[in-house]
């Protein structure tokens, strides 16, 4: 008698507890900057294309969900002439992430990717890139790499000397 | 066999290799670089240390480089020791401090071996925090990247290009650590076998320009053991595919054959394959047609007409057995110039029923002498031309076993060789690449060629014809000549359908059967004009000018004409007449010719990399090419076409074929020169522990994505009919059959190295042995006799030039021809003639002359040349409109008002 008595008290104080259940989608959920949900593909700090196409992401994903096919333009830069996930597949891993030596693909919070058709769920590039650096800001693959693009030519790099000079004979 | 202990364990090894190798080969992972199991040692990159302890008590050891360090029996040796362990790392640090960082943008990629060495060292850290050195890039030209911040400074590339390949325009330059590898200037790289730097270069400093295009990594390639395509050679490649495009060929290791090279033409000539004048649909009379309305008007053509076929020597054996089975044998025609049909049958004969056996390119590599007749080997078999220069390069002295100097120490072999080199005689209509390393090198029509040769075979054997009339200062040349040959032990004459010459290949062999009657161990190669030249003589048939007179006299009006452009095997004018007579022209071909544009009916046919099928190469081996993927369009393979018809005919045979192994035992029964042609590789339902061999290497990706644009479900992948290799990544990872391998990888080892897992000792035979098998042996019991029939020496004409064929890698072989990177590297036309005959006709360099060649008028801008015989003129075979396959002719020379207008031009110029 005694423990009903107590149990009933006991669920009547929970009323005035705080709420754990929000009232999403009315409501929406916190959640950290490192939570693995919807994928993008960032930008630069300036503005260019981070993903130089080096299939790393397509390799390292256990579900085979990303396809893409590397090209290069006038400038010297390497970008992916399209870029594919199948939203259907990916389990959100984060494994594509991992494996990007650009910082290009990114994991966002955001989750609200329903779709009633299946075939809606396969983003294109122009569904993945956005137009912010992300999670990475400041980093600038080109600035690092050796390779030269237009108005970043040999020995500008970060931590580069100048061309050698083959023909000289300096010791 | 030597004892030695290495890591505490001991081992039964062979002498006479060194340390390097013999771990490998034991299966130890010893990181190295500036060693080639091609190339041999030199030392260069310090990568490969391992200790060595003066004996068993010996604790401390001392670091060697193990590729400069021979096995010794009784040697007690260190692979995983701290010491070495750490020095390794210390060396793979150094060499990466000015790595450029840019892996992700780099070809090389995923299949590097510098990756895969730093991974193997455990480098993973950098700590250099000074500055990089950078160099600058140089344009190779159409088939190679330069991206020099790579170089690890091995030296790979130049004892390759230099040493192996006789290359003359790429160098070391600088000094110490600015050491920098490329040409003196920006420029296209001259050597035939410069795109082999791609897989020499253990980095990506060189990587294949026409894979940029449309880059893929390594792991993401469909990818099928093929045969190349593009000459009589029959080099084993792999092929690649993605995304239904073929992106890369590659070298397959074959020992007999082509070792660990391509050529460039080879290499390169793949783009064909995705070029935009390939045939994707069938169409009647221009109109792109749907199947079954092509298969119900085939149907109704077939029934009432009167069908013949010409075959091809560029399609596969099923393809060319499948139509002759389709038309019946009496109306099966060979799609080659009457000409050409004839020295195909002579050299087929020669091998077939002679005393003497024709070596793979491995056994003319170790020949000690050679003597080339007519042939421009650099330009009609670069492979064979590849293994002519090792042979030379041979020191067989005896000189360095004298002194202990092992066949691997090039340094040092090189050293003490200097200029010796073995004898290479050659007779040729112009100068060739080769001719650097002559003994001696003569200039003379093919009339003369075939003339020296006699001379040579009567001074060898005087039972042999002789010359009549001939000089005596060609006389002591040939006496040299044959003196040069009977000194050596395994000699090997090389000649071929080149010069267009059949007295040219009979003196060849004439040479070869007396030193064979000699006693001497002789192979005689003879090189042919297409990969499956061969291969289409030995089905048997027709000539074409039956074919063209069947259709004349009314026997015949349809034609069923396979993978062929008949333009190339005869006149314009005889060729458009002949198609024009025939009622119905139905084409089975990849890409559009002038021949598809005159046809009817043009059904696509598959090109290798969508097609099974087996070619036979100048050497007599057959070999299988594997289909690389299953096109999307209606392309498939011809003989299955064919096979296709023959159904809906009700065809007895064809009824009765499903696939590629029923045409194959068919063949195999049917065909007397073809009897075991079934046993070329394991049957189709050959499997390893169940399973069958992937196309895929494992870490393939993409696949729930690629098609996913088109069908979010997967769709059920392709099965394979006709071999036992699957379209998907899953499979067997043991070692398949030679003949089924589909690239090459180990665990640690992506790059091209990793041949060596699959080989029985480093740089030897794959362990499954050659693949293919050979079809011409020598026999014993020959009743062949010397051939007489010499002709007439040379007499020039007045006002007439005697025109033959030349031939260049780049351009001279039909589908390499039509590859985008391939075409910026072909000539322009042009004709060939002697400076006095220039004067003859006052013409300059690039003038226009004007010949008329079977009483049509042709105009070529001349080039002079210093060594081709006065009176004669060569044209470059395929690559001008004037028919190739009626040379050697007369060519009148007509005056040209062109010229003189030229000249006129030029002196006004002059004057002003
Ligand atoms: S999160 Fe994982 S499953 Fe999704 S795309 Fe990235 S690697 Fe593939
Ligand atoms: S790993 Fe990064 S840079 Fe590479 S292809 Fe994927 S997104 Fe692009
Ligand atoms: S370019 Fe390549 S092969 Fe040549 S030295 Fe450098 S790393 Fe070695
Ligand atoms: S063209 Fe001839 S020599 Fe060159 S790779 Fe092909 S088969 Fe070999
Ligand atoms: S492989 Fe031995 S020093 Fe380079």
């Amino acid at each position: 008698m005694f423990s009903i008595v107590r149990s009933m008290w006991l669920v009547f104080l929970h009323m005035f507890k705080k709420r754990v259940t929000i009232q999403y989608p009315e409501q929406k959920a916190k959640l950290p900057a490192r939570w693995r949900g919807r994928i993008v593909l960032t930008r630069d700090p300036d503005m260019g294309e981070r993903c130089v196409g080096c299939y790393l992401c397509a390799a390292a994903c256990p579900v085979d969900c990303i396809s893409l096919q590397a090209t290069q333009d006038e400038s010297g830069r390497r970008y992916p002439a399209f870029f594919r996930i199948n939203f259907s597949r990916c389990i959100f891993c984060g494994y594509c992430e991992e494996a990007c030596p650009t910082y290009a693909i990114q994991l966002i919070p955001d989750f609200e990717m329903g779709e009633y058709n299946r075939q809606n769920l396969v983003y294109e590039k122009q569904d993945l890139l956005i137009d912010s650096q992300g999670k990475y800001p400041g980093y600038n693959y080109y600035k690092v790499a050796g390779m030269a693009i237009q108005g970043k030519e040999k020995g500008a790099a970060i931590n580069e000397e100048k061309p050698v000079d083959i023909h000289s004979l300096v010791p | 066999m030597a004892t030695i202990i290495i890591d505490c364990k001991t081992y039964e090894v062979p002498l006479g290799k060194n340390v390097l190798e013999t771990c490998l080969n034991l299966g130890f992972d010893v990181p190295y670089f500036c060693w080639h199991p091609g190339l041999g040692s030199v030392g260069a990159c310090r990568q490969c240390a391992v200790k060595v302890f003066k004996d068993a008590d010996d604790k401390k050891g001392r670091l060697v480089m193990s590729c400069m360090e021979p096995v010794v029996h009784n040697q007690h040796l260190a692979v995983h020791d701290a010491d070495t362990i750490d020095f390794r790392k210390q060396v793979i640090e150094w060499l990466m401090t000015n790595h450029p960082h840019d892996c992700a943008v780099c070809d090389e990629g995923g299949s590097c071996h510098l990756q895969d060495m730093t991974v193997m060292t455990g480098h993973h850290e950098r700590r250099f925090t000074f500055n990089k050195r950078t160099y600058k890039n140089q344009d190779l030209g159409p088939f190679l990247n330069h991206e020099m911040n790579r170089c690890i400074q091995c030296y790979r590339c130049v004892r390759f290009y230099k040493d192996y390949a006789g290359g003359k325009d790429l160098d070391a330059y600088a000094s110490k650590n600015n050491v920098y590898f490329g040409r003196a200037e920006d420029g296209v790289l001259e050597n035939e076998f410069s795109g082999n730097l791609a897989e020499i270069c253990p980095t990506g400093v060189f990587t294949d320009k026409t894979l940029k295009e449309h880059y893929t990594r390594k792991w993401d390639l469909t990818m099928s053991p093929s045969i190349c395509q593009h000459c009589s050679v029959g080099c084993n490649t792999i092929a690649g595919e993605r995304y239904g495009a073929l992106r890369m060929i590659h070298n397959r290791f074959h020992e007999k054959i082509n070792g660990y090279f391509l050529c460039d033409r080879g290499r390169f000539g793949y783009e064909f394959v995705n070029a935009e004048n390939r045939i994707k649909q069938p169409s009647i009379n221009g109109d792109v047609v749907e199947r079954t309305e092509l298969e119900t008007r085939l149907e109704k053509i077939m029934k009432s007409a009167k069908v013949i076929g010409i075959g091809s020597p560029r399609a596969s054996l099923q393809s060319n057995f499948a139509l002759k089975t389709l038309v019946g044998e009496d109306n099966f025609y060979h799609g080659v110039s009457d000409h050409e049909h004839d020295l195909a049958e002579l050299a087929v004969r020669i091998l077939k029923d002679g005393p003497v056996r024709t070596p793979s390119t491995k056994e003319i590599e170790k020949s000690d002498a050679i003597f080339v007749l007519g042939e421009d080997l650099t330009n009609t078999a670069p492979i064979v031309a590849l293994a002519v220069r090792q042979a030379v390069r041979q020191d067989l002295s005896g000189e360095p076993e004298k002194i202990h100097i092992q066949g691997w120490q090039d340094a040092a072999r090189k050293n003490l060789q200097q200029q010796r080199k073995m004898p290479l005689y050659s007779a040729t209509i112009h100068e060739t690449k080769l001719d650097d390393i002559c003994t001696s090198a003569n200039y003379a029509t093919p009339e003369d060629i075939a003339r020296l040769g006699f001379a040579v075979a009567h001074c060898v054997d005087h039972n042999s014809p002789a010359p009549e009339h001939f000089p005596e200062a060609l006389q002591v040349r040939a006496r040299s000549i044959a003196n040069g040959l009977l000194a050596a032990k395994n000699p090997t004459i090389i000649s071929g359908a080149g010069c267009a010459s059949s007295a040219v290949m009979k003196a060849a062999a004439n040479v070869a059967i007396a030193l064979h009657k000699n006693g001497i161990v002789v192979g005689l190669t003879y090189t042919m004009l297409e990969c499956n030249s061969m291969g289409l003589t030995m089905i048997g048939g027709h000539r074409l000018s039956a074919a063209f007179n069947a259709v004349i006299n009314g026997h015949a009006d349809t034609l069923i004409l396979l993978e062929n452009d008949l333009f190339r095997h005869g006149s314009f004018a005889e060729v458009g007449d002949f198609l024009a007579r025939c009622k119905n022209v139905i084409v089975l071909d990849h890409t559009k010719s002038d021949s598809t544009d005159r046809a009817s009916v043009v059904i696509p046919a598959g090109t290798f990399a969508e097609s099974d099928g087996i070619i036979v190469n100048n050497e007599g081996r057959a070999q299988r090419f594997f289909q690389v993927y299953e096109s999307t369009e209606s392309i498939q393979e011809s003989w299955r076409w064919i096979i296709n018809i023959g159904k809906t005919l009700q065809h007895p045979k064809l009824q009765t074929w499903q696939n590629f192994e029923d045409i194959s035992k068919a063949m195999a029964s049917e065909e007397p020169m073809l009897q075991n042609i079934d046993e070329v590789n394991p049957a189709v339902d050959f499997r390893i522990v169940g399973q069958r061999i992937p196309r895929e290497p494992h870490r393939f990706s993409g696949r729930t994505s690629m098609h996913a644009h088109i069908q979010v479900s997967e769709q059920k992948p392709p099965t394979d009919d006709d071999s036992p290799l699957s379209y998907t990544m899953e499979g067997t990872r043991i070692q398949p059959p030679s003949a089924m391998i589909p690239f090459y990888w180990s665990p640690g080892w992506n790059s091209v190295q990793s041949v060596a897992k699959y080989q029985h000792e480093v740089g030897g035979s794959l362990k499954d042995g050659d693949s293919g098998i050979r079809l011409l042996e020598a026999n014993a019991a020959s009743s062949l006799v010397y051939f007489q029939g010499i002709p007439e020496a040379f007499v020039p004409l007045e006002h007439h030039l005697w025109i033959v064929p030349t031939y260049h890698i780049f351009g001279s072989e039909e589908m390499s021809a039509k590859s985008a990177s391939i075409q910026k590297r072909i000539p322009t036309p042009y004709l060939l003639i002697s400076a006095v005959d220039a004067n003859i006709y006052h013409l300059k360099e690039q003038d226009i002359i004007k010949v008329s060649i079977a009483n049509i008028s042709y105009s070529f801008p001349i080039k002079i040349n210093r060594n081709i015989p006065v009176g004669m003129a060569a044209l470059p075979y395929g690559l001008c409109d004037a028919p190739i396959n009626a040379l050697p002719e007369w060519g009148i020379v007509e005056t040209s008002p062109l010229t003189e207008l030229h000249d006129y031009v030029r002196k006004t110029k002059v004057q002003h």
